[in-house]
């Protein structure tokens, strides 16, 4: 165990020298002369986030906006990294697995996850049945991954199988199946993952939302003989729409910069790539800089018109208070 | 990104989880006719059937793993191997796993205790230090009073959208060539980690303390509080809830990155944490596949303990603020 001393030590002596600076910027805004001290304090208690954000976001996208023009050897080469993305099979199945990534993730664990909190909406155990199926957000991406294997595991049709998916086909008289080898299904398999992960965070939030519907809403509809279903699709559907866009923009941009997944359980191999993941295979495996940098601006162009949405509805929001 | 319901519907779901329907006085109607009360008997049990199959797939490849891990390596691997769920008809059961995985040293160890306090050594001070300059960052963005104050807010909350992957590259010659960060310490991924944890901690700690009340400052500002004290004496006590919620996800994330982690770590023993070196031992196939359920076991064991510990607080969280897209 002696190996812990050392790495004790480094943490030790990094959480001094961050209260040491904390401490020296306190400081220096108290002792500030009062003509200033308004300003003094506004930079003191600014700068340290300003200045970690803007070298460690605002300078690299701008940076890896550039680099996208460049070839391997950083010569500016044009569009051709652009060229090659939108007419070479391998870039452009890529891109055709990130459009059904980015269309069904949301989409199915939004679905799943409104379907169980209208379930379990005052159910006996509610919070139990909740945290079941929230707590795949806590798994990383690699544990799931792991997880997931096991569950799609495959063995020869001769022998017992180890995963569960396939014991059942061939309890059923089915013959068991690759599902991470044959494309382009695998992707949908991959895709199961996401959506495992996801549909918690959708429900808890849109459990939220359900229960913020006036309770007088729903029982006025009942009154004027409304079924369950008309209930639910005329009061309780309007009444979330809110919680449902967030839900769905949120998932869908965790869903476009997902990585690990996929480098776990295919390593993009067998026609499952996502841009997310080809950039990282180019930029640092392929020594491909200017591509992985021209594929991460492409990511960041889909992501760009859900942040100007959000962002307008945050300063709507402002103007009201 | 960003989850914003209304924050009074926020507080009161995240206290009551379950609405109390018997608080509520009973209307004429609701004694009304046994059929209709029959009906919704009968739509809520299959509603209920429903949940409880949805529940079970959700729990089941969880919980394949965590008996697998108590499998001997024969029973998981190889030619005598066979699927999870006969451990419950054929009792085998045994700790080897662990005790490999976790082991220090051994040709099929896996090493993850070290990997493990590697985890440990980079997510307790990346959780500070975004604590502590978010909620500096948060207290000016809410109570000072300089121009441009909304448009910088408003580009912070944009900065969460810039994928991890844009900034990688320019970050790592920034921190090995102009820096000279030594790529085998923890700094690298303690600074990479910072940096991407602010725009979101910012966004979150905001929402929360731009709620405190006006007049408690105002009342201090009249006591002869400088901005030192008022952020350290009034603002962090008052902010207690969305820090805490602020910490658990913070936790999280690191604990269970990856992407951050490849590029900054530099694969060593030393510093990589106990994601990269699981992503490892899974991604070569072979002898030591049976260590794979423990591995994972033992990695995904902080965030599970962390998560249900805390659950409450990292469900507010979630509502009263936002979530890293």
């Amino acid at each position: 165990m002696e190996f812990l001393g050392g790495k004790f030590l480094q943490v030790a002596i990094a959480l001094a020298v961050f209260a040491a600076l904390i401490g020296l910027i306190m400081l220096i805004v108290d002792r500030a002369p009062k003509s200033v001290k308004d300003k003094v304090t506004i930079v003191g208690f600014l700068a340290p986030a300003a200045i970690l954000m803007l070298v460690g976001l605002v300078y690299p996208a701008v940076q890896t906006s550039f680099l996208a023009f460049t070839n391997a050897s950083g010569q500016p080469n044009g569009v051709d990294n652009f060229v090659w993305m939108f007419t070479q099979p391998e870039a452009l199945v890529t891109l055709r697995n990130t459009v059904i990534w980015t269309i069904l993730v949301p989409l199915l664990s939004t679905g799943f996850g409104l379907a169980y909190a209208v379930f379990i909406d005052k159910a006996r155990g509610e919070k139990a049945l909740k945290a079941l199926v929230f707590m795949p957000m806590a798994i990383s991406f690699v544990g799931a991954g792991i997880i997931w294997k096991l569950v799609y595991d495959y063995r020869g049709p001769a022998i017992e199988q180890t995963g569960v998916i396939n014991a059942v086909r061939v309890a059923l008289g089915m013959d068991p199946k690759q599902f991470l080898l044959d494309a382009p299904e695998n992707t949908i398999f991959l895709i199961i993952v996401m959506v495992w992960i996801q549909t918690g965070f959708a429900m808890v939030i849109l459990s939220a939302a359900i229960k913020g519907v006036p309770m007088e809403l729903v029982e006025a509809a009942r009154l004027d003989g409304a079924n369950p279903w008309q209930q639910f699709r005329n009061v309780t559907i309007p009444g979330i729409r809110g919680a449902l866009v967030v839900v769905l923009t949120t998932i869908t941009i965790a869903t476009l910069k997902v990585f690990d997944i996929v480098r776990t359980m295919t390593a993009g191999n067998y026609e499952t790539s996502v841009v997310a993941n080809e950039m990282y295979t180019q930029a640092f495996r392929a020594g491909e800089p200017g591509r992985g940098a021209a594929l991460a601006l492409v990511l960041f162009l889909l992501v760009l018109p859900i942040v100007v949405y959000n962002a307008r509805v945050l300063r709507q929001q402002r103007e009201i208070r | 990104m960003t989850v914003m319901p209304a924050p009074d519907e926020a507080a009161n779901t995240s206290r009551t989880q379950t609405r109390p329907s018997k608080g509520r006085p009973v209307s004429p109607e609701d004694s009304a006719p046994i059929m209709r009360r029959v009906k919704t008997k009968l739509t809520s049990r299959w509603a209920t059937a429903a949940a409880v199959i949805i529940a079970t797939i959700w729990t089941v490849p969880t919980f394949g793993l965590l008996v697998s891990s108590f499998r001997p390596a024969a029973k998981q691997v190889g030619p005598r191997s066979d699927g999870w769920w006969n451990f419950f008809t054929d009792w085998d059961f045994t700790f080897k796993n662990y005790i490999d995985v976790t082991a220090a040293a051994g040709s099929q160890s896996a090493n993850l205790s070290q990997y493990f306090a590697n985890s440990v050594a980079i997510v307790i001070p990346v959780t500070v230090f975004v604590l502590v300059l978010a909620s500096m960052a948060a207290y000016i963005f809410a109570w000072g009073n300089f121009k441009g104050r909304e448009a910088a807010f408003i580009f912070v909350f944009a900065l969460q959208i810039i994928p991890l992957q844009m900034a990688l590259i320019p970050l790592l010659t920034l921190f090995t060539q102009v820096l000279q960060i030594p790529p085998g310490s923890y700094a690298q991924l303690w600074i990479a980690h910072t940096m991407f944890g602010l725009p979101l901690g910012i966004f979150l700690l905001h929402n929360f303390i731009s709620e405190i009340p006006g007049e408690v400052i105002e009342a201090a500002k009249v006591d002869g509080a400088g901005h030192t004290t008022i952020f350290w004496r009034i603002i962090l006590p008052l902010s207690v809830p969305a820090l805490a919620s602020l910490a658990i996800f913070q936790f999280l994330w690191v604990w269970n990155d990856l992407l951050v982690a490849l590029v900054f770590s530099g694969g060593t023993a030393d510093v990589a944490p106990i994601t990269q070196r699981l992503a490892e031992i899974s991604g070569t196939r072979g002898s030591r596949d049976y260590l794979n359920p423990a591995a994972a076991f033992v990695s995904i064991i902080a965030p599970l303990v962390v998560f249900f510990a805390l659950q409450r607080y990292f469900v507010r969280g979630l509502l009263a603020g936002g979530l890293k897209g």
